[in-house]
């Protein structure tokens, strides 16, 4: 490492000392409502210069072969600036985080948001274990912010206990990859195992040996993105979870551990001369994603309460971005890309409607929408919009996002690609199902009782509102920037 | 407004109409009734003004809008009529108006039903003028979300239950459409985009049409290319049509929704399947289509005989009009599949008088339940005397819809049989065996409801009042006129099948 490197991490740099100074601005200054508003700013001024940094890099930059700051990461960086940034005013305005505590809340989440950075530049092991416990960590502690609730508590718990046994066996893949190569660097892992590597004594690595320890390393990494059959910790943390934060963990997080998981596999498995390791476990991946899809739908089908409701939905999408995933050329990615992109925006608008019913009555089953189409008809048809574009319908943007996915696997006319995409096209038609059952409780149903008041929207969440919904609109229509911008990031992992 | 952005003009005017009738107080129910049916009628005169600049003679596209949309991914806004689309066109506004003075009598959440309500036209009118696969699909899944909230929310007891069932049916049929346009663009050959781009595969129909021969494309699953295409795209199209065995929604979506939105239904929402399979399966592969058009015949006269017996056990007299829509859609696919000449021409003329015939009889169906507040067939008897004006309208819809000599249906029917009859014999036979149950079960009907003695609960009941003739008559006019003389509608078709016919026949 080189001083001349040391621009490509002042995003990483800007955010730790951001985190820092909220910190201690909440500890000097804890109380009035003028102090929460120092540290949303302060918060909000940190993820700018962030911003401003990353906007300043460009070109590939590698740090002692365990960080590369590319078109790629940088695409991370700003996919988690926006999600926190929209997350933080949430969060200010939410009856969960709001007041006194906003400071722990702003200072962790900003090292979360660093992490979810490293994730997606991590070019070794170790690094890529590091950032993911930096994620997970963060995570852990704001899933059981709500020290008053149990469900917190639980959803707190479940979720160390389970991140600890992925991480754990994720760990220990690694090992048997570092056993198996005599190096965690991730390209050269990748020339040891064909061989191809100048180590003394290192010969081509048996096909099983690989593939064992690259189920352990999925293991955690699916933990990440919430798919089968490392799922289970996420209906109850999502539930569980203050809701802004819930918004926030079923979108950065995952988009990071995305990155990752194309990172890896594009790395260690090169479009030319790649180990034979590389079908038998893209062959798993592409399972893993069938049933991740149907499970995830099927388990949402039942569910009453509109949290628990999307938990399992973000299951099924996470089983949808797998189908590009596995695809592994840039087409494929750049679709699991632009889905991120479109998924940020229509997921973290459905949970802030989620946080703002959930805030006006007490809760967040289904009951508590019903009639919203009478009481809060915008919202209403926010929610609409966010729920039409998740199902996939055109003109919206999910749509968009899905187009490119089965184009991704069609493209090919590889027998499983396109039966996978068929399982895809009967799972849509299932989420359809409990989407509309959001939508018939707010148009359809008068509310039984008394109807609860209609919720409070402060003017600065209808902005936040107004920022989601407008893209979901746009970019179902016209979409040409997204894409671009999604091929330019998928071209930085050199993919075919 | 130049000729070119003409159709741009017609799909997008009932969308301008959306901030309008949003910006509008809610109490002001009249003026937004009124606002609603002007911006409806524009893409009617539009329609008309269309139709009159129209070139029959030219069997090509005419007055496209075209340009570059999605660079990347070689998609393209492309608008265009020939004389297939112009019919369907002209037939949706004509419909949409006519359901849109209908709608006057909705009371609840005017605002967002007129909305809705032109949203569900733009999209119509978009899937028939649409000459991009993908702007097609766009605009073909567009009228699913209104549709579904159209039957939902004002809909009758059932509501809830008839339109996600319809949702849930479309959406399928057309996810599958979805993987068939993918698959279609992927083996397209290279072409050029409209600015002269060349790009190696596109969504440009008129060029996947002309220009492309799918039946050396490699294999798909294990199956061959187009059969497995055609079959896929021809799921999507004939759940709308629909054919029995997927026409299970059609029955509960039309007795739960409100009538102007059976009418939009029956009338024109059932014609996209038709115009699909035109369109897309015939233009597109027309080899699968030869090896599908035995079974398509069948389909065809199954849903002909098997949806007329259902309509002798109905009860309930619009579930009645519905299952007779399935029969009628049979004559649609029974006619194209014989390619001949007479047989699609009159498989594209009946899409146009069941389009005309069945409005008429939901609108009728409409008239009786606003006063009767149930439709019970038994549950009447002797209207007749009560409401000479009724009757005849009812009796001159039946007799269209059962292929009266001198009404328009008749002469659809004819041509399907006569096209029909050389090639697929006994079926045609067995299908035409099918009129005489439909005359029976209308027939029937008419001695039920209308002879007989007068039930003393309904002495009272009005006759038809001026907003009801408003919507009847047109319809009745056209239904005679086009039976005495079809020449301005066959004009449009003929020539435009003579393209489609060439590809068969060499």
């Amino acid at each position: 490492m080189t001083w001349d490197n040391l621009p490509s991490l002042y995003p990483v740099l800007v955010l730790a000392l951001g985190m820092l100074v909220v910190l201690v601005a909440g500890l000097t200054r804890a109380g009035q409502r003028r102090e929460t508003r120092l540290i949303l700013f302060i918060g909000m001024a940190t993820l700018a210069l962030a911003g401003v940094a990353g906007a300043g890099l460009s070109g590939a930059t590698e740090i002692s072969g365990l960080f590369r700051s590319d078109a790629f990461s940088r695409f991370v960086l700003f996919f988690g600036l926006i999600s926190t940034a929209l997350t933080l005013v949430l969060a200010n305005n939410s009856r969960e985080v709001a007041g006194r505590r906003m400071a722990e809340f702003t200072a962790i989440i900003l090292a979360l948001c660093t992490g979810l950075f490293l994730m997606s530049a991590a070019k070794d092991l170790l690094m890529a274990y590091l950032a993911m416990e930096l994620v997970s960590l963060s995570s852990y502690i704001l899933t059981g912010f709500r020290r008053a609730d149990r469900l917190s508590h639980e959803a707190a718990l479940k979720y160390v206990i389970y991140g600890g046994v992925a991480s754990g066996v994720m760990v220990f893949g690694m090992s048997l990859l570092y056993g198996l190569t005599g190096t965690t660097s991730f390209s050269g892992i990748s020339k040891a195992l064909t061989g191809a590597s100048t180590v003394a004594g290192a010969g081509q690595v048996g096909e099983l040996a690989v593939v064992v320890a690259g189920v352990f390393v999925f293991a955690g990494f699916c933990f990440k993105i919430a798919a089968v059959p490392f799922h289970q910790w996420c209906p109850d943390v999502y539930q569980g979870a203050p809701t802004p934060f819930t918004g926030f963990l079923s979108v950065a997080p995952k988009a990071a551990g995305f990155a990752l998981i194309l990172r890896f596999l594009a790395d260690i498995f090169p479009a030319t001369g790649a180990h034979e390791a590389k079908w038998p476990l893209v062959t798993l991946l592409g399972i893993i994603s069938a049933v991740t899809m149907t499970l995830g739908n099927f388990t949402a089908l039942h569910q009453l309460n509109v949290k628990r409701l999307l938990a399992y939905s973000s299951i099924a999408h996470a089983g949808y971005m797998l189908m590009g995933v596995i695809v592994l050329d840039t087409d494929g990615s750049a679709a699991v890309i632009l889905y991120l992109i479109v998924y940020l925006f229509m997921n973290l608008g459905a949970f802030a409607i989620i946080q703002l019913v959930s805030d006006s009555s007490g809760s967040s089953d289904l009951p508590a929408f019903t009639g919203l189409g009478t009481r809060a008809p915008l919202l209403a048809v926010f929610m609409g919009v966010f729920l039409f574009s998740l199902a996939g319908l055109p003109p919206l943007a999910g749509f968009i996002g899905k187009f490119y996915l089965f184009a991704a696997l069609l493209k090919s006319n590889q027998f499983w690609f396109i039966i996978l995409a068929v399982i895809g096209i009967l799972n849509s038609v299932v989420a359809l199902f409990y989407y509309v059952r959001i939508l018939r409780e707010m148009f359809l149903r008068a509310p039984a009782g008394e109807a609860p008041a209609a919720p409070a929207v402060p003017a600065v969440v209808m902005a936040v509102l107004a920022l989601l919904v407008v893209p979901t609109l746009i970019f179902g229509v016209y979409w040409e920037p997204i894409r671009s911008l999604a091929v330019y990031a998928a071209s930085a992992l050199n993919l075919m | 407004m130049t000729e070119s952005t003409l159709l741009s003009w017609i799909v997008f005017t009932p969308l301008l109409g959306i901030p309008v009738i949003l910006a509008l107080p809610k109490e002001k129910k009249q003026l937004i009734r009124y606002v609603a049916a002007i911006t409806c009628a524009i893409p009617l005169l539009l329609g008309v003004y269309l139709y009159l600049i129209f070139d029959p003679s030219n069997t090509g596209i005419q007055l496209a809008h075209h340009f570059v949309w999605i660079r990347s991914f070689h998609i393209e806004y492309y608008l265009g009529v020939d004389g297939l689309s112009i019919l369907m066109i002209l037939l949706t506004v004509l419909i949409s108006f006519i359901a849109c003075i209908a709608s006057f009598g909705i009371e609840k959440y005017l605002r967002g039903y007129f909305a809705l309500f032109l949203l569900l036209e733009t999209g119509m009118l978009g899937t028939f003028c649409a000459l991009d696969f993908f702007l097609f699909y766009v605009f073909w899944e567009v009228m699913l979300l209104p549709m579904y909230f159209l039957i939902g929310i004002w809909g009758g007891p059932r509501k809830e239950y008839a339109a996600i069932k319809f949702f849930l049916y479309t959406l399928f049929g057309s996810l599958l459409m979805l993987l068939a346009i993918i698959a279609l663009y992927f083996n397209s050959n290279p072409a050029t985009l409209v600015d002269g781009t060349p790009v190696p595969h596109t969504f440009n129909m008129i060029k996947l049409i002309t220009e492309n021969d799918f039946a050396n494309a490699p294999a798909l699953l294990g199956f061959a290319f187009s059969k497995i295409v055609f079959i896929a795209l021809f799921i999507g199209f004939a759940i709308k049509v629909p054919i029995v065995p997927f026409h299970t929604w059609l029955p509960d979506a039309h007795v739960e929704a409100p009538t102007p939105i059976s009418v939009i239904l029956a009338g024109v929402l059932l014609k996209m399947g038709g115009y699909g399979i035109l369109r897309v399966n015939f233009g597109i592969l027309p080899e699968a289509t030869v090896w599908f058009a035995p079974a398509m015949a069948l389909i065809g006269g199954v849903s002909i005989v098997y949806a007329a017996f259902v309509c002798l056990a109905q009860k309930d007299l619009k579930k009645l009009i519905a299952y007779s829509s399935v029969s009628h859609m049979g004559f649609v696919l029974l006619g194209i599949a014989s390619f001949t000449e007479q047989g699609i021409t009159g498989g594209v003329f009946q899409m146009w008088t069941h389009g005309l015939i069945s409005p008429m009889l939901f609108l009728l169906a409409g008239v009786i339940y606003d006063r009767a507040h149930h439709r019970e067939i038994e549950g009447f008897g002797g209207l007749a005397y009560r409401m000479p004006e009724y009757t005849g309208a009812i009796g001159l819809a039946f007799m269209a819809s059962l292929g009266l000599p001198g009404l328009c249906g008749f002469i659809s029917e004819v041509l399907v049989f006569l096209g029909a009859f050389p090639v697929f014999r006994t079926l045609t036979i067995i299908s035409a065996m099918a009129v005489i149950i439909t005359a029976a079960y209308y027939l029937w009907t008419i001695q039920r409801m209308f002879l007989g003695k007068l039930n003393e609960k309904y002495k009272d009941l009005p006759d038809l009042t001026w907003r009801e003739r408003f919507t009847l008559y047109p319809l009745g006019a056209l239904i005679v006129l086009l039976g005495i003389y079809p020449a301005p509608a066959m004009s449009l078709i003929t020539d435009k099948l003579m393209n489609i016919l060439q590809m068969f026949h060499g």
